[in-house]
């Protein structure tokens, strides 16, 4: 069991800005994401695109804000479960909250903060009819622990960067590797894309455009797929395989979240107002895009101010009655949980010949 | 008013939609969807409007000129599903006079 003060659910911006004002107050957090490193959607969806309204930086990197949001906060020790969704969530008797993951990682904490901003990415899975009865019988979205593909025949469909990286990886794993894709296009760094031209060269990749998979054959796993050439419905055939790989991005879904009895509205969750961020469940709060409420931006710097918030109210459940005036951090300073101290340099006083 | 296009917009329940859209405020045709609400807010325009998620895809139904469609949106496109020949992405039409009359019909969700 994972306990801390405050569990946050998202390790997008504003779950990441909130362990920093949280640890401010003394309080521990601890992050739970569906994607296997934080920054949410800066990191998944555009690292490289400039973000020009976070107040101070006229233009930041939304990798760079995430890069810089985990430098502010990592005196205050964060820990992280990724690669995990929050499936479920329970109420002890004590007031805290249990949540527990979809692999059965359990997290306990007084204050849970969802900063889930769309919800959790789930892969996009290809439109074809029987393909669910293939999911781990061959079939996977993700690539876990690419051993298992060592010395299998793999189809990968998709033109996105990760579909021609792991190309590019288990053309040295797999027996055979054939990259299905229904244009001659690829879009990817240019490194990757010159690289799968080069083992396609070789004989170590097997393409197979414009074309698309439209039906999985086999009984109890995968033994084939059927692929159709685009623009020539007639020519149908089939690629004898043991893995098939469609690797079509990642599209946000609220998912369990929406079943934990919070009030929705809008795929978002409705917050009493814009004292606090919580939720109809009190000792829940949400913060950042995933909340709505009258006036309500989805705005990273929203997200900034919604979590700063949140700690304030979340201070006062985990520490009842206590007094506490607000502090700011050039007179204070920022005393770290691993024992670092920042602090503003002393003044020199001293007389003037 | 003068700076506004009429659009008909079919929502992913088939209501057609009739609606003024501005011509002066840098808008496209994902955020006029969003601003009418003809779509539940969540299930359009994930990636706020950069070619990356193909939730605004739509079917163009009249035969008005569009812009010419970029790089990123035609390899969106080819990873997106159903995809027609007429699909586009609203996030890449941008509001101008020349859309006056402009009919699409919302692809579904994906």
């Amino acid at each position: 069991m994972i306990k801390t003060d405050i569990l946050i659910i998202g390790a997008g911006p504003t779950g990441l800005f909130a362990v920093f004002e949280a640890g401010l107050l003394k309080m521990k957090c601890h992050l739970i994401d569906a994607l296997p490193q934080p920054g949410g959607q800066c990191t998944e969806l555009y690292p490289k695109k400039p973000i020009y309204d976070i107040p101070g930086f006229p233009e930041i990197l939304a990798g760079d804000l995430t890069t810089n949001l985990l430098e502010q906060c990592k005196q205050f020790e964060p820990g992280f479960t990724l690669g995990e969704r929050a499936e479920t969530i329970e109420k002890q008797e004590d007031g805290s909250f249990i949540v527990t993951t979809n692999k059965g990682t359990k997290h306990q904490a007084p204050v849970v903060a969802i900063a889930g901003g769309l919800g959790s990415f789930e892969p996009r899975k290809p439109l074809i009819a029987n393909i669910g009865y293939f999911e781990d019988k061959g079939v996977e979205y993700f690539i876990k622990d690419p051993e298992i593909y060592r010395n299998k025949r793999v189809v990968i469909s998709g033109g996105g960067d990760s579909a021609l990286d792991w190309s590019i990886f288990l053309s040295d794993i797999a027996s055979e590797v054939t990259l299905i894709h229904r244009r001659n296009e690829f879009r990817g760094a240019l490194d990757s894309v010159d690289k799968v031209q080069e083992l396609k060269d070789q004989g170590k990749i097997t393409l197979v455009t414009p074309a698309e998979v439209i039906n999985v054959v086999g009984d109890h796993k995968v033994d084939a797929v059927v692929v159709t050439q685009s623009h020539n419905i007639e020519k149908e055939f089939e690629i004898e395989c043991d893995h098939f790989i469609p690797l079509f991005g990642l599209s946000p879904k609220l998912g369990p979240i929406a079943k934990w009895g919070l009030e929705i509205e809008k795929n978002a969750i409705v917050v009493n107002n814009a004292l606090d961020y919580q939720t109809n469940i009190p000792g829940i709060f949400a913060i950042g895009d995933v909340n709505t409420y009258p006036g309500k931006l989805k705005l990273i710097l929203c997200g900034f101010h919604e979590a700063t918030l949140m700690c304030q109210a979340a201070y006062q459940i985990i520490n009842p009655g206590k007094r506490y005036v607000l502090k700011y951090t050039t007179v204070s300073g920022v005393d770290g949980f691993d024992g670092s101290r920042k602090e503003a340099p002393k003044q020199v006083v001293k007389a003037i010949d | 008013m003068e700076q506004d296009v009429k659009i008909r917009i079919t929502d992913r329940e088939g209501v057609t939609h009739e609606v003024l859209a501005p011509t002066d405020m840098a808008m496209n045709l994902m955020e006029v969807v969003r601003s009418y609400e003809l779509a539940p807010e969540g299930t359009i325009g994930t990636c706020g409007g950069m070619a990356m998620c193909a939730s605004c895809q739509c079917y163009v139904v009249s035969d008005t000129e569009l812009p010419e469609m970029q790089d990123d949106e035609e390899a969106m496109l080819s990873e997106a599903f159903y995809v027609k020949d007429n699909s586009r992405l609203g996030c890449q039409i941008h509001i101008t006079h020349a859309l006056e009359g402009l009919e699409v019909e919302l692809a579904p969700e994906s």
